[in-house]
C-alpha cells in the first residue's frame, strides 16, 4: 500500500495547503480511506470551493418556492397541494470518456436526486454541447450521447420532453452532457435529507457496490489530457432496470412513515450521502462496511466508501418501521441491508473486518472545507462589430441558415426518446417552446425548457447569464405559462485562471439580474468546472433549466402555424447581428457584441404575451431566438405546413437580427392584438399572414416553397448519421 | 368487462393503460403483481402493458413469460379468456408462445419514438369492431425492438386466416415482416401489438385515434 503523504494526497487531488488542513484536522496521518474521503469532500465537484462565493449572490426565494438550494433539488409550489421537484446536472466528463454510460448514468443520477425527495419524476430534459461536426469523434460522441440517454431514460418510463443541441470547436475535446429531471410529489410528503434519531438504522438500498467509479468526483475536478483514455475505468456503468425499481420501491416506501431521512449515492458515493445525512442532521454515524452489498470480493474500505456504483440510496428508518421497510424493498428484488446507525458523536466513523479504518469529525470535515476566492480577471468588452455587407439574397440564407447544425431539426434526436410514456404530454419536442406535461389527475400543467447561448457568453458573461435566464422564461411564456423558477448548471473552464473566474462571476451578475427581474429565482444547480483539454476552454455555458404552471393545460399554445392568421411581432426589432448565427453561418464572423439585454422590456412584452396568450387571443405564438425572425417565422410555418406572405420591407439585420424580448404571435384579430399593445406601449407590428399555401412569400414575391425549406431543415442529421 | 392489469418489474407504461380502461370501461382496472399465481376472480381481460420488464435483460419479454402469473394467463386465453399485450406486453405474449412469431431488433438498430399509421385488417373481432374495416388511425410507437417476425409459413397462416390485425400503413419503419403491428390468436379472442393505442385516447395529448379499441373492449 502507498504510504500516506503529501505526494499521495496531491495524486487524488488535494493540495499541500488542503493536506495540511487534513493533518491539522485529525491531528494525525490520516488512514488511506480517511485521505480518500477527504479528497472527495474536498473535491471542486462536491465542495464548490471555488463557486460557492458567487452562488450566494443568486436570488434563491420567492413565496412559491419550499426547497430553495441546499437539498438534493428545488422545491416549489405549483398550486392544489402539489409541489414541482427539479435539478438540472452535469456529466460532462464522463460522457467524453464513455459517451453511451457517461450520458446514461447523467440521467439515472438526476432522476435520483428527484425521487429521493419522495417525487415521481414526469419529465427528463437534456441540454447538450458537442464539437466540431466535421470531426468523427463528434459524430461518435453524439451517437453514444443520444443511445445513451434514450437508453436509460426509456427504459425507466420517464419521458424525455425537450432538450437543446449546440455544436462549436471550443467543445471538441469536452462535450457537455446536463441532464435536468422534473418530479411531482405533495407538499406534505417531501422528504429530506438531514440524519436524525440516535441509534436509528442506516440502511442501504438499491444495487450491490462494486469498484466502478472510484474518484469518479476527483475525475469530474481535473482538466482532460491524452491520458484521459485511461480512466475510462472511473466511469460508473448504469441500469436503468434498477433505477426503475428504485423508484418504485422508494416511492411505495415513502407512502409509510418509516422514512426518517433519504438521499441517494452520487458522487462520491457512501461518502458523501453518509457525511451529508449526518452532517446536516448535526449527528454522527457510524458504518460497518461488511454488512454493504457487494458485487466483488475482497473490496477495501477505500473502495467501498469511494466506489460510484450507480442505483444506490442511503436511508435513515424508523428502527420499528425496519422490517416493513425490508418488506417492500425486498419485493422490488432490491437489496435491503443494514450497514450502521445514526449516533450523537459528531464523528464519522467506518469500520471493516473489525478494524476502525476511518474516524473524522464531521464539522471540520464540512466546514473547514476550502473555499477560495480566486483571482478574476474581467473579459474585455468586444468590439464592436462595425459596418455589415449582406449580400446573399435572403430566403438562399434562410435556406442555409434552417439546415445549419445549431438551427436544423433535432427530430433525429428525439425520435430516439420516449416522450409519450406516462399518457401526460401534452406539447412533445418541437411542438411548442417549451414541453408541456399535464399532472396526472389534475387540468393542470408544467412548461419546462433548458436554454443557453454560449455563443453570446464567450463574448460577454453578463449579457449571456442574463439572456440564458430570460430565454427559458421567454419559452414558457410563448406556451402561455407562468416561469417559477430556474435551474442552473454552471459549465466553465478551469476556475484557477482568473480570466475563466472572470467569465463565471459576470454570468452569477448576469443571471442574478434576470432573476430580479423577472421573479424568476433559482432553486437548484449543479457547478461542472475544469471543462478544458489540452488547456484550451470551452464556451462559458450557464445552461438554464426553466419550470413553469398552466393552470389549464388546454390553454397552451404551440408553434405550429395553420393558415388564416395575422403575424405580429411582439417586442422591438433593431436589426443587432453581432454573435448571430447569421454573421457565423453566412459571414464566417464570431464577431461584435451580442444583442442588448433590456429586462424591463423582457419583463413588459412577455407578461403581455401570456396575458394574450390566456385571453385567448393567440392561436400560435414562438419566441424569437436563435437565427432571428425570418428563422423563427420558418419554423411556424414548418411546423403546421402552412404556408406565409410577408409584408414588412426588411433587410438581412431586420430578419436574422437577433434582438432579444420579442415574440411571433399568429393571431385571428390583429387589430385587437395591436391596440392592446399599444395601449401598454409595447412594441408590435403585423409582419404577414399565414395563407393556405406552400411556400414563405417575401415582399417582391420571391418565394420559397415549404418541401424546399423542410428539407434543408431535416436533411444534417440523417445525412451525418446515414 | 372486467380488465385487469399485469404488472412486472420494469413495465413503465401501466398508468397509461389504466388511464385508457379507466376512461372508457368507467372503472378502474385492478392491477395485479407478476407473482401472483391466480387472476382475480371474474377476470374477462388481461391486460400486459408497455415497458422493459426485467430490463429487457436476456430478451424483450423472455424473462416475463417465466414469472408466475403467466400460467394463469396462460390457462385464461385456453379457456377462451380476452388477452391484450402492447409492446412489451406483445413481446411476452410471444415469449410465453400465447401469440406465434418474434419482435427482433428495429431495422434500424435504433429506437424509434414517433406516430405512426397503422391499417385495420378486420372488424369483425371485439377488439376492433368500433373501427370502419379499412381504416387507418394514428398511434404512438416507442420501441427498440419492434421488428415483427416468423417463419414463410408462419406468416402465410396468419394472413391466410385473416389473424393480421394491424398493419403499417405507411413506412415501415422496424422492419416488421409484411408491415405486420400487430396480430390475432386463432380464436380472435388474444391480441398483440407493438403501438400504443393507450396514448391516443385524450384530445389534449394529440388525439383519440386508439380510443376505439378501449371503447370496443368496453362494451364487450
Amino acid at each position: 500500500m502507498s504510504e500516506i503523504n503529501q505526494a499521495l494526497a496531491k495524486s487524488f487531488g488535494l493540495n499541500a495547503e488542503e493536506y495540511d488542513k487534513v493533518l491539522a484536522i485529525m491531528g494525525r496521518t490520516p488512514s488511506l480511506t480517511e485521505l480518500g474521503i477527504f479528497s472527495v469532500m474536498w473535491s471542486e465537484h462536491c465542495s464548490y470551493k471555488s463557486s460557492r462565493i458567487w452562488l450566494k449572490e443568486l436570488p434563491t426565494k420567492a413565496p412559491w418556492v419550499i426547497h430553495g438550494p441546499g437539498e438534493n433539488a428545488g422545491v416549489i409550489d405549483i398550486g392544489e397541494g402539489m409541489a414541482a421537484i427539479f435539478k438540472m446536472e452535469s456529466h460532462n466528463h464522463p460522457s467524453f470518456i464513455e459517451p453511451y454510460q457517461g450520458a446514461a448514468t447523467g440521467v439515472g443520477g438526476i432522476l435520483r436526486d428527484v425521487f429521493t425527495m419522495g417525487a415521481r419524476p414526469i419529465a427528463n430534459l437534456n441540454a447538450l454541447r458537442f464539437g466540431d461536426p466535421s470531426l468523427a469523434v463528434t459524430r461518435r460522441v453524439v451517437d453514444g450521447v443520444v443511445r445513451g440517454i434514450g437508453g436509460y431514460g426509456n427504459c425507466v418510463g420517464v419521458p424525455t420532453v425537450g432538450g437543446e443541441v449546440n455544436f462549436h470547436p471550443a467543445y471538441n475535446g469536452n462535450p457537455l452532457v446536463n441532464a435536468m429531471t422534473v418530479g411531482i410529489a405533495r407538499q406534505d410528503k417531501i422528504f429530506l435529507s438531514a440524519a436524525a434519531g440516535i441509534g436509528n438504522p442506516v440502511v442501504y438500498v438499491g444495487s450491490k457496490t462494486g469498484r466502478d467509479g472510484i474518484h469518479g468526483a476527483t475525475m469530474a475536478s481535473t482538466e482532460f489530457d491524452a491520458a484521459s483514455e485511461d480512466k475510462r475505468p472511473t466511469v460508473q456503468v448504469g441500469d436503468p432496470f434498477t433505477e426503475k425499481l428504485l423508484i418504485e420501491a422508494c416511492l411505495e416506501l415513502m407512502q409509510t412513515d418509516a422514512i426518517v431521512a433519504i438521499q441517494d449515492m452520487g458522487a462520491a458515493g457512501l461518502t458523501s450521502s453518509s457525511v451529508e445525512m449526518a452532517g446536516k442532521g448535526g449527528v454522527g454515524i457510524e458504518l460497518n462496511l461488511d454488512a454493504v452489498p457487494q458485487r466483488e470480493t475482497g473490496m477495501t474500505a477505500y473502495e467501498m466508501m469511494l466506489s460510484e456504483s450507480q442505483e444506490r440510496m442511503l436511508l435513515v428508518i424508523k428502527p420499528e418501521r425496519s422490517e416493513a421497510a425490508r418488506k417492500i424493498i425486498e419485493k422490488w428484488d432490491l437489496d435491503y441491508a443494514i450497514i450502521g446507525y445514526i449516533t450523537d458523536t459528531g464523528r464519522i466513523v467506518v469500520r471493516h473486518k473489525g478494524v476502525v479504518e476511518a474516524d473524522i469529525p464531521l464539522d471540520p470535515l464540512e466546514k473547514a472545507a476550502p473555499l477560495y476566492r480566486r483571482p478574476i480577471a474581467e473579459t474585455p468588452k468586444p468590439a464592436p462589430l462595425g459596418e455589415v455587407v449582406c449580400n446573399m439574397p435572403l430566403l438562399e440564407a434562410l435556406e442555409k441558415l434552417i439546415g445549419c447544425p445549431d438551427l436544423c431539426s433535432r427530430r433525429w434526436i428525439y425520435d430516439q426518446y420516449d416522450s409519450t410514456v406516462g399518457g401526460q404530454t401534452v406539447k412533445r419536442p418541437a411542438q411548442a417552446d417549451a414541453a408541456i406535461v399535464r399532472l396526472e389527475g389534475t387540468k393542470r400543467a408544467l412548461a419546462i425548457t433548458t436554454d443557453c447561448t454560449p455563443r453570446y457568453c464567450v463574448a460577454d458573461a453578463e449579457m449571456g447569464g442574463a439572456q440564458a435566464v430570460a430565454e427559458t422564461w421567454r419559452n414558457i411564456t410563448a406556451t402561455g405559462a407562468k416561469p417559477l423558477a430556474i435551474t442552473d448548471n454552471m459549465n466553465f473552464g478551469n476556475p484557477e485562471k482568473p480570466e475563466i473566474m472572470g467569465q463565471f462571476a459576470s454570468a452569477i451578475k448576469g443571471m442574478a439580474a434576470a432573476c430580479l427581474a423577472l421573479d424568476y429565482p433559482v432553486v437548484s444547480g449543479n457547478v461542472s468546472l475544469y471543462n478544458e483539454t489540452e488547456g484550451r476552454p470551452i464556451l462559458p455555458t450557464p445552461a438554464i433549466g426553466g419550470v413553469g404552471v398552466l393552470e389549464d393545460a388546454a390553454q397552451a399554445v404551440g408553434y405550429a402555424l395553420s393558415p388564416g392568421l395575422a403575424l405580429v411581432v411582439i417586442g422591438e426589432t433593431r436589426g443587432e447581428l453581432g454573435r448571430s448565427l447569421y454573421l457565423r453561418e453566412i459571414l464566417g464572423r464570431e464577431e461584435g457584441a451580442p444583442p442588448a439585454m433590456d429586462l424591463a422590456a423582457e419583463r413588459r412584452n412577455g407578461d403581455f404575451v401570456r396575458a394574450q396568450i390566456l385571453g385567448q387571443a393567440v392561436a400560435a405564438c414562438h419566441d424569437v431566438a436563435d437565427g432571428g425572425l425570418l428563422v423563427a417565422v420558418a419554423e411556424m410555418a414548418l411546423a403546421g405546413d402552412a404556408g406565409v406572405e410577408l409584408t414588412a420591407e426588411y433587410g438581412a439585420k431586420e430578419w436574422f437580427g437577433e434582438d432579444q424580448a420579442r415574440y411571433v404571435l399568429a393571431v385571428r384579430d390583429a387589430p385587437a392584438v395591436l391596440a392592446a399593445a399599444a395601449a401598454q406601449k409595447i412594441p408590435a407590428i403585423l409582419i404577414g399572414v399565414s395563407v393556405n399555401q406552400n411556400k414563405l412569400t417575401l415582399p417582391g414575391a420571391v418565394a420559397i416553397s415549404l418541401p424546399q425549406l423542410r428539407e434543408a431543415h431535416e436533411r444534417f442529421f440523417p445525412a451525418w448519421f446515414a | 368487462m372486467k380488465a385487469v392489469i399485469l404488472l412486472f418489474p420494469g413495465i413503465n407504461r401501466e398508468r397509461d393503460m389504466a388511464l385508457a380502461v379507466r376512461q372508457s370501461f368507467g372503472r378502474d382496472p385492478a392491477i395485479v403483481w407478476h407473482k401472483e399465481t391466480a387472476l382475480p376472480e371474474g377476470t374477462d381481460l388481461v391486460v400486459i402493458p408497455g415497458g422493459f420488464s426485467f430490463g429487457d435483460y436476456l430478451r424483450c419479454g423472455a424473462m416475463a413469460a417465466q414469472s408466475p402469473v403467466m400460467q394463469a394467463v396462460k390457462a385464461h386465453a385456453a379457456r377462451g379468456g380476452y388477452v391484450l399485450g402492447v409492446c412489451n406486453g406483445f413481446q411476452i405474449l410471444t415469449e410465453a408462445g400465447i401469440l406465434p412469431g418474434a419482435l427482433l431488433r428495429n431495422a434500424g438498430l435504433r429506437f424509434l419514438s414517433m406516430d405512426t399509421t397503422l391499417r385495420v385488417a378486420r372488424t369483425d373481432t371485439v377488439f376492433t369492431n368500433k373501427w370502419q374495416e379499412g381504416a387507418i388511425f394514428r398511434a404512438p410507437m416507442a420501441h427498440g425492438d419492434g421488428n415483427y417476425t416468423a417463419d414463410p409459413a408462419t406468416l402465410d397462416r396468419l394472413e391466410g386466416e385473416n389473424l393480421v390485425a394491424f398493419t403499417y400503413a405507411g413506412e415501415n419503419r422496424n422492419g416488421s415482416a409484411r408491415n405486420i403491428a400487430g396480430i390475432f390468436a386463432p380464436n380472435l379472442r388474444v391480441l398483440g401489438l407493438m403501438p400504443h393505442p393507450e396514448n391516443l385516447v385524450d384530445p389534449l395529448m394529440g388525439g383519440t385515434d386508439g380510443k376505439p379499441l378501449f371503447d370496443a373492449l368496453a362494451a364487450a
